[in-house]
């Protein structure tokens, strides 16, 4: 008769295990905040669908202090996921051939926050220019 | 005159399958010089401490990837390890995670055997060809598509890394994964539509959450994680294209 008796471990606690998995779920949740900024934006819009009233309504809760913490809130999140979503972007990747060489994964890393960020400048100042 | 002999302490997580009911640590004080692996400090344990410590290896220099062990709770070759980035603390070493313990620091591996199987490990021809027709060709271009991901040592680090495959044994997960890609980018093989039924099954790419650890343990530096998130571009690709050019299903 065999004596094998393998045995599994358990699974719980998983990502608490390792830093990488801890880093991995704390990316992941920030995502939790693109979807709740989301949604803000998406009850505007239903609120200036209801008139002019709503809408003045809905701007002046944005001005309250707990709409401002959470838009900071929000804003470090997000910081937070876009660079950990560019870190992982060489990743997933086909390999980009530049003059024959591989391209680096810092190269696309950084390139992809580059563009993150000149697209966040050019919306913000096209939205301030339109604000003014 | 001699140096003083340095002894460092190795927690090695002991399961005896005819005796214990649950793994259980156990202690070991080891010497040991600046130029000993982790391997060689469990190997001094079984010749002079403990006869009835169970740990596979053989090449002692990262080629076979049979010494896998998850090392202070990070997935290692033990043999590239050293005791020395250790010391003076403890040195943990347990089975690699996420596969069932067998005894002591070995693994049992037959899921893993079972899915390098199903992969199909091996060139495909595209069409027969005889010995007279000579070698296959291939520009050096052709053998960068797949070089890198060929490197793999089946060591089985990047299934220990892979929270998927622990929460998910039918997996097929990044080693398997990987050779399937290395199979399917070689231009000498013609037997992708064959393997893409097994990317873009239920246990296939999309089990991937792009954790990227697997990537990270990897001592040959093969990036699973790139080829398991290429595939599940080749895998949309090839589920669009079945609308316009019908053909086999998936598993």
């Amino acid at each position: 008769m065999s004596k094998r008796r393998p045995y599994v471990r358990p699974m719980d606690g998983w990502w608490r295990k390792n830093p990488y998995f801890v880093e991995y779920m704390i990316h992941e949740g920030t995502a939790l905040f693109v979807a709740a900024y989301a949604a803000v934006l998406l009850f505007g819009l239903l609120r200036l669908a209801q008139g002019e009233a709503a809408w003045n309504g809905w701007l002046l809760a944005l001005k309250s202090p707990w709409s401002i913490g959470f838009h900071l809130l929000a804003l470090a999140a997000i910081g937070y996921h876009a660079y950990t979503w560019f870190k992982i972007m060489p990743r997933t990747m086909p390999p980009v051939i530049v003059g024959g060489k591989r391209l680096s994964a810092w190269a696309i890393t950084g390139s992809g926050l580059a563009a993150a960020g000149i697209a966040s400048l050019a919306l913000f100042a096209l939205v301030w220019g339109m604000a003014r | 005159m001699p140096e003083q002999q340095k002894i460092i302490e190795i927690e090695v997580l002991r399961y005896n399958p005819e005796t214990d009911q649950v793994p259980h640590p156990q202690v070991f004080e080891v010497p040991f010089t600046d130029d000993m692996s982790v391997l060689q400090g469990v190997q001094y344990i079984k010749d002079y401490l403990d006869g009835s410590l169970s740990f596979r290896w053989s090449c002692r220099m990262a080629i076979c990837g049979s010494c896998g062990m998850m090392i202070n709770g990070e997935p290692n070759l033990s043999c590239q390890t050293f005791l020395r980035d250790y010391y003076p603390g403890r040195v943990r070493v347990e089975a690699l995670a996420h596969f069932p313990i067998e005894r002591d620091l070995v693994i049992g591996m037959e899921g893993f055997i079972e899915k390098l199987e199903s992969i199909q490990p091996y060139i495909i021809p595209k069409e027969a060809r005889t010995l007279a027709q000579g070698e296959y060709l291939q520009t050096p271009a052709q053998l960068a598509a797949y070089e890198q991901f060929s490197s793999c040592i089946n060591c089985l680090l990047c299934y220990a890394a892979c929270p998927q495959f622990g929460l998910n044994k039918d997996f097929v997960g990044p080693a398997a994964l990987t050779l399937l890609h290395r199979y399917n980018v070689d231009s000498r093989d013609g037997g992708q539509a064959a393997r893409m039924e097994l990317v873009n099954a239920e246990e296939g790419v999309f089990n991937c959450t792009a954790v990227g650890y697997c990537s990270e343990v990897c001592p040959k530096h093969v990036d699973p994680a790139n080829a398991v998130n290429l595939n599940k571009t080749n895998s949309a690709m090839d589920y669009f294209l079945r609308f316009l050019a019908p053909k086999g299903g998936a598993k």
